[in-house]
Parts: structure tokens; C-alpha cells; sequence
């Protein structure tokens, strides 16, 4: 992932390549999707086996599984309600999904999977709109469908809030039904574009240090600049992946509760 | 024994209050209603999502408006009057994800 002589590539990274040698190049099957498949697996084995011993006093792994099942439930009873329970393996499933998209995303892994043998960060899935898209319109598929078997037809009162003047029905009602469209574009813009920022941060700043480096001495020297900078800049980032797929399943949760409540 | 009974009634009140918390906590009772609004990030953080959310509501507008005017063959202008429909929505979404921190709970209700 070096800079090539003088430039930056900083998209470069975004590229999808298929992974798995020439059986993965047969069936497309890209890295994108190999890290989806590595990040079910960890969630998997990490619920697995914390779930296995069932001890009074948990130990790590086990504490780990029954904070990460608490989190999500109390986050779905809080903000949907009692009913949110039935919808806690669905919040689950996509808390845990970004949240592994975004952290794997920043291990230095990617030599596992490509030919040219150069250390840079794993691919991160979540920083392809058409994956956070693809989720998002899940998420406003299904919060339609819930409303529509709750409250049927009277689900499209919500476009047409009580007690407003029946003269301004023409102007609410589009304002309305856009406000309600642009639900899963707001989402899924707002976690690929804070995952592509990161990392096209970290390799402007990684292509500096390669750049002084080249630069003689004085360069080398000063190159612990740009190297400081993404060292804070990864603390960071696994702050960024942790609070967007807090922020996507908690933004599921309460239009979830608008569905349920339909104010 | 009839000494520790006026301490057994207020330690029975806070017995029944920790029992009641417990079982909130369990979920086995209807717990107060939810605390209103979204997370509230950093002043950072609330300016990009009122970024996203304006430019996301223009986004679906535009895309309406175009999609509508290709099907009716009415070129521009139910272009143009989305664009503005959707600013209007993108006010809107804002103005929703403010607002809900400054009235009381009650009011949330009314969804406006």
C-alpha cells in the first residue's frame, strides 16, 4: 500500500480484488467478502464459547459474550420499548456486523489475501456504499413492513402529522415522504463516509513518512512526525468504528420505535 | 426481635424498591419511558450528521423529482420544484434532530 514514487493513492485501497487464489477469482469472491465471512466467524466463536461455560462468576470470554448480549438488549428495550425484544436478534446481527466490518478494517492484515506482499490495514466492507446501502434499505424495508402489520393503512397518517392545517396537506405530505426516503441514505452515507475518511487519513499520512524517508536523513528524522500523527489517528479510528455501528443500530432502534409507536 | 421491627418495614421499602429495579432491569416490568432524542455526540459530531442529513433529503428528492420528470415528460420543472421540496425536507430532518432535546418528554408526542 506504499506510495508509489511521489504520488498518493489514496483510494487505491478501496479496490475490491478477489481473494482465495484462482478458486475465489472464479466466483468473484472478494476480499469484501471474506472479511464479512472472518468477522460472522469471530462473532460466532466469541458467542460460542463465552456461551459454553456457564460459570456463576464469568470469566473473560464469557463476561465478553453477556456484556455484548446486555448492550444490545437494554439498547433495544430502552429506545424501542417492550416490544423491542422481538427485535433484539435482528439489532444484534447488524450491531455486531459493523462493528466487524469497521474494527477488522484496521488490523494489519491485508498481505493475507493479496499477491504483492506489502503490510497495510485489512480491507474495511463497511467503506463500500453499496454494503452500508445494501443494510440501510434492509433496515427501512423492515421498519416499514413492522409498521405496516401493526398499525396497517393507518400507517400513512404519519406523512400527515394531527392537528396541522389541512391547507398545507400538498406541501407536508412530499416534505414528509422524503424526510421518510432519505432515512437509509442519511445512514448508510454516514458510515461509509466516516470509514473512508479514516482511511484515506491514514494513507495520506502513511505515504508522507514514505515520501521523507526518501528525502535523506533530515527526512527520515522528521518522518516520526506523520508516524505520531497515525499512531494517534488509529486510537481514534477505533473510536470512529465503535460509535458508528453504535449510532447505525441505534438509529435502527428508534426508527424501529417510531414504527412500533407511530407517534 | 420488636426492636429491629421499625428497621424491617423501611428495609422491606427498600427491599421492594431494589426487587422493582431488578425486575426493570430484567425487563419482566414496563420500564419509564425511554429517554428522548438520539445520541448527542460532540459539536463535531452533531455537525456532520446535520450536514448528512440536509444533503441526504436533497439527494432522494432530486432523485425523485428527475426519475418523475423523465416518466411524465415534463422536464424541468418537477426537478425544480423537488429541489426545493427537498431543502424543505432536509430542514425538517434537522429541525427533528435538534429539536427533541429541548421540550419535555410529553411533548415528543406530538411529533412536531
Amino acid at each position: 500500500m506504499a506510495a508509489e514514487a511521489h504520488t498518493i493513492d489514496a483510494l487505491g485501497q478501496f479496490k475490491l480484488e478477489t481473494a482465495l487464489g484462482p478458486l475465489g477469482a472464479s466466483v468473484n469472491f472478494t476480499q469484501a467478502n471474506l472479511w464479512m465471512v472472518i468477522g460472522g466467524l469471530l462473532v460466532l466463536t466469541m458467542l460460542y464459547l463465552g456461551a459454553r461455560p456457564r460459570a456463576v462468576v464469568p470469566g473473560r470470554l464469557q463476561a465478553l459474550a453477556e456484556m455484548s448480549y446486555d448492550f444490545v438488549h437494554s439498547m433495544c428495550v430502552d429506545q424501542i420499548g417492550e416490544e423491542g425484544k422481538r427485535f433484539f436478534p435482528f439489532i444484534f446481527t447488524l450491531f455486531f456486523f459493523v462493528l466487524m466490518g469497521n474494527l477488522l478494517g484496521l488490523l494489519p492484515l491485508n498481505f493475507f489475501y493479496t499477491d504483492h506482499f506489502g503490510v497495510g490495514l485489512a480491507f474495511t466492507y463497511t467503506s463500500h456504499i453499496a454494503v452500508t446501502f445494501s443494510l440501510a434499505a434492509l433496515v427501512i424495508v423492515l421498519v416499514t413492513i413492522v409498521a405496516l402489520r401493526i398499525h396497517g393503512l393507518h400507517f400513512f397518517t404519519y406523512f400527515f402529522p394531527a392537528g396541522a392545517p389541512k391547507l398545507l396537506a400538498p406541501l407536508i405530505i412530499p416534505v414528509e415522504i422524503i424526510s421518510y426516503l432519505s432515512r437509509p441514505v442519511s445512514l448508510s452515507i454516514r458510515l461509509f463516509a466516516n470509514m473512508v475518511a479514516g482511511h484515506v487519513m491514514f494513507e495520506v499520512f502513511a505515504s508522507f513518512i514514505v515520501m521523507m524517508a526518501a528525502a535523506g536523513t533530515i527526512g527520515t528524522v522528521a518522518a516520526v512526525g506523520p508516524l505520531a500523527v497515525n499512531v494517534a489517528l488509529m486510537g481514534f479510528e477505533l473510536l470512529v468504528a465503535f460509535l458508528q455501528a453504535y449510532v447505525f443500530a441505534i438509529l435502527t432502534c428508534i426508527y424501529l420505535h417510531d414504527a412500533v409507536h407511530l407517534h | 426481635m420488636s426492636g429491629t421491627q421499625g428497621g424491617g418495614s423501611s428495609e422491606k421499602k427498600s427491599f421492594d424498591e431494589r426487587l422493582s429495579a431488578a425486575r426493570r432491569r430484567q425487563g419482566l416490568e414496563a420500564p419509564p419511558p425511554p429517554p428522548g432524542g438520539g445520541p448527542q455526540g460532540n459539536a463535531l459530531g452533531v455537525g456532520l450528521r446535520v450536514g448528512v442529513e440536509m444533503v441526504s433529503a436533497l439527494v432522494v428528492a432530486v432523485a425523485i423529482g428527475w426519475w418523475l420528470d423523465r416518466w411524465l415528460h415534463t422536464k424541468p420543472f418537477l426537478l425544480a420544484l423537488f429541489v426545493l421540496l427537498g431543502g424543505a425536507a432536509g430542514v425538517a430532518n434537522v429541525w427533528r434532530l435538534i429539536a427533541p432535546a429541548r421540550p419535555p418528554e410529553k411533548e415528543r408526542g406530538g411529533r412536531d
